[in-house]
């Protein structure tokens, strides 16, 4: 499989850029200087960059409650969002919704939920609705593994299979819903098993891995535009930090940690970039300085944008 | 003007619709050929095919989620919930992700979904088929809960609740599905506005706000009133969220008497929010009797008939509760 020269040299950019947004994040929350709760995806930037780099224009996300490699990879603008989780008024929601509910309907970007399992039944609505309106466009429905131990997945799944809609569910398998390890919450090894009772496909792919995600992304939408009806794709991968910023991570040991953090999936990349003679050491150096500048520049931006007023209370309950 | 059942103005509304806007669908379980549990689609299925008319399996939690996926998206569902009992499996759908996708997306989203749902005891069917939720409904900002008690108001909110942007939850009532009534459905777009009271019944003395088929037990309470000599006026607020307030407010500084009737169980329900919107309003200086409120017993809905009758407030029970506001004035 081979990634188009440019679409790859802009995925290892937003990889990137994932990576120092969450880095700042984690910097901020420690400085007081943002509120409230995050859920990091670092160690997984090529699960979720790449995936969604691998949608057509047009087709759809719905994002989990750890979805910032998500949105940058389906494409944001990194001081609306940067901002929304500064709770500021020109963030994505106006400061109404930060970390976990950034969304921009019109771009495609469904939403981040913080609901566990909240986005299978969105994805399958969003899929009718391509469906019905005959569009060719896909929904890439972002879950993680805990997700598909709840009663929404049985039911979404199903349903999706039965009317063979355009929506691929991705799992990001990182191996802990919160703290809670895989072999404890199923009794099976490979979610991916989990599509033979639908009759769909069920695809594992290495969530740290670029290459694979992007194809395998690509196949699951090709057999959902060919009207073939969803697939489901599980991604091997691991977060490098705790479920949320209150997490000791008791649950698991540092050794198992360094082996994860030794399969960095921008790390391979990198390699693969100055390997292949894409572009020599140097020029990978330079895209690295601009993502951390541009994260820079976003959180600058957002740091000195207004704070929504307070008569913005009310508005937008109904439409 | 055609006469017509509770029951056959919701299938008007949802076909004329349907015809309307090619984007209006509609969705639930055995609402296809079997024509929904209570006989509403008939026929639909046949005038717009199986893509328009979807029949769903067994799963009220994607039933609702898909209705919010795909208004979000560009679709306006109207989906079916067999028993509103059955919204407890829907209601992550409805509460978390359809009620505030708006307002935490920054207004950036719009869902245009109907939830129709039959509400209310009163057939046999006991406690899980029965209950009366539609304050549940009310307490989550984001949401809208219609409640209509005649053919023609079911017709004309209906239509509205199909045109509105917001997720929406329309009560219907069991028992009322085979009442019949005039509905204006040769007036070329009978709407009726979506948070707009009727005022079912003018009076003088007594103010009773009902909705739902409580309705027609309080007219009838209110004829035999009338033969005594006491003028009771009945409001119906038609739609709970919004709520018609200022029609309220009017009635109560007219008669200076304020009576509910509700028929859901009386802790948490309705009929206290219709209060205190009273009380807290200039009307409170217009009392001259304590708010009286008729609700539902506090229990499960149980199957035998007679207990099951017991349950929700009775006419004679209506009559006494005006007489005694009447006499303490």
């Amino acid at each position: 499989m081979s990634i188009e020269r440019e679409t790859l040299l802009e995925m290892y950019l937003r990889m990137n850029q994932a990576r120092a947004f969450e880095e700042k994040v984690k910097w901020g929350f420690a400085r007081g200087m943002i509120h409230g709760t995050t859920h990091l995806s670092i160690g997984q930037e090529a699960s979720g960059v790449a995936s969604c780099m691998a949608l057509d224009k047009g087709d759809k996300a719905s994002l989990s409650h750890r979805g910032h490699s998500a949105a940058i990879g389906f494409g944001v603008d990194l001081n609306k969002m940067m901002a929304e989780l500064l709770g500021r008024a020109n963030g994505y929601c106006k400061g109404k919704g930060g970390s976990m509910h950034i969304a921009d309907i019109e771009s495609g970007n469904l939403g981040a939920n913080g609901i566990v399992g909240g986005g299978f039944s969105i994805s399958v609505g969003a899929a009718l609705t391509q469906q019905y309106q005959e569009t060719g466009n896909v929904v890439l429905c972002f879950s993680g593994d805990g997700a598909t131990n709840e009663g929404s997945f049985h039911e979404s799944l199903n349903l999706a299979s039965i009317w063979k809609l355009p929506v691929i569910f991705y799992i990001e398998n990182n191996l802990y819903a919160m703290s809670n390890p895989i072999e404890k919450s199923m009794n099976i090894t490979d979610i991916a098993d989990r599509a033979a009772s639908y009759g769909m496909p069920g695809v594992i792919c290495d969530g740290n891995d670029v290459f694979d995600v992007y194809q395998t992304i690509q196949e699951a939408a090709k057999h959902c535009r060919d009207g073939k009806g969803p697939v489901l794709v599980e991604s091997k991968t691991y977060r490098w930090d705790g479920h949320s910023k209150s997490d000791a991570q008791a649950y698991r040991t540092m050794e198992e940690r360094k082996e994860w953090m030794a399969k960095d999936p921008i790390l391979r990349l990198r390699n693969h970039l100055i390997e292949e003679g894409i572009k020599t050491a140097e020029e990978v150096d330079a895209i690295d300085t601009k993502a951390k500048q541009d994260i820079e520049d976003a959180f600058e931006f957002a740091w000195n944008s207004p704070e929504p007023d307070v008569s913005t209370l009310m508005e937008d309950v109904y439409a | 003007m055609k006469t017509m059942t509770y029951a056959e103005a919701i299938r008007a509304a949802m076909s004329e619709e349907m015809r309307r806007d090619e984007n209006v669908m509609f969705m639930g379980e055995d609402v296809g050929l079997y024509g929904g549990a209570f006989g509403i689609s008939v026929g639909m299925l046949d005038e717009f095919g199986p893509k328009r008319v979807k029949d769903t399996p067994i799963s009220e939690a994607v039933i609702a989620g898909a209705a919010a996926g795909a208004a979000a998206t560009g679709l306006r569902p109207i989906m079916e919930i067999m028993f509103s009992d059955f919204f407890t499996i829907s209601m992550d759908a409805l509460v978390n992700q359809a009620a505030k996708m708006r307002y935490m997306f920054g207004g950036k989203a719009q869902v245009p979904m109907v939830c129709r749902t039959p509400g209310g005891s009163g057939t046999g069917a006991a406690a899980q088929h029965s209950q009366s939720l539609e304050a549940w409904f009310c307490h989550v900002p984001g949401i809208k809960v219609v409640t209509p008690s005649t053919p023609a108001d079911a017709y004309g909110l209906l239509k509205a609740s199909i045109r509105d942007n917001n997720p929406i939850v329309f009560i219907e009532q069991k028992l009322l599905y085979r009442t019949s009534g005039e509905v204006p459905v040769d007036q070329d777009d009978f709407i009726i506005p979506l948070g707009l009271a009727d005022v079912k019944r003018e009076g003088t003395d007594v103010t009773i706000v009902t909705y739902g088929r409580m309705v027609q037990r309080a007219l009838e309470a209110a004829e035999i009133a009338a033969e005594k000599g006491i003028s009771v006026e009945v409001v119906d607020p038609r739609t709970l969220q919004p709520l018609d307030k200022d029609t309220i407010i009017k009635s109560v500084e007219k008669t200076g008497k304020l009576i509910v009737v509700v028929e859901a169980a009386q802790t948490g329900s309705y009929a206290g929010e219709i209060i205190a919107s009273v009380t807290e309003s200039d009307a409170f200086d217009f009392l001259d009797a304590p708010v009286q409120r008729l609700c539902g017993k506090d229990v499960p809905i149980p199957y035998n008939p007679t207990l099951e009758a017991a349950v929700v407030p009775q006419v004679d029970e209506i009559v006494a509760a005006i007489e005694k506001a009447v006499n303490r004035g």
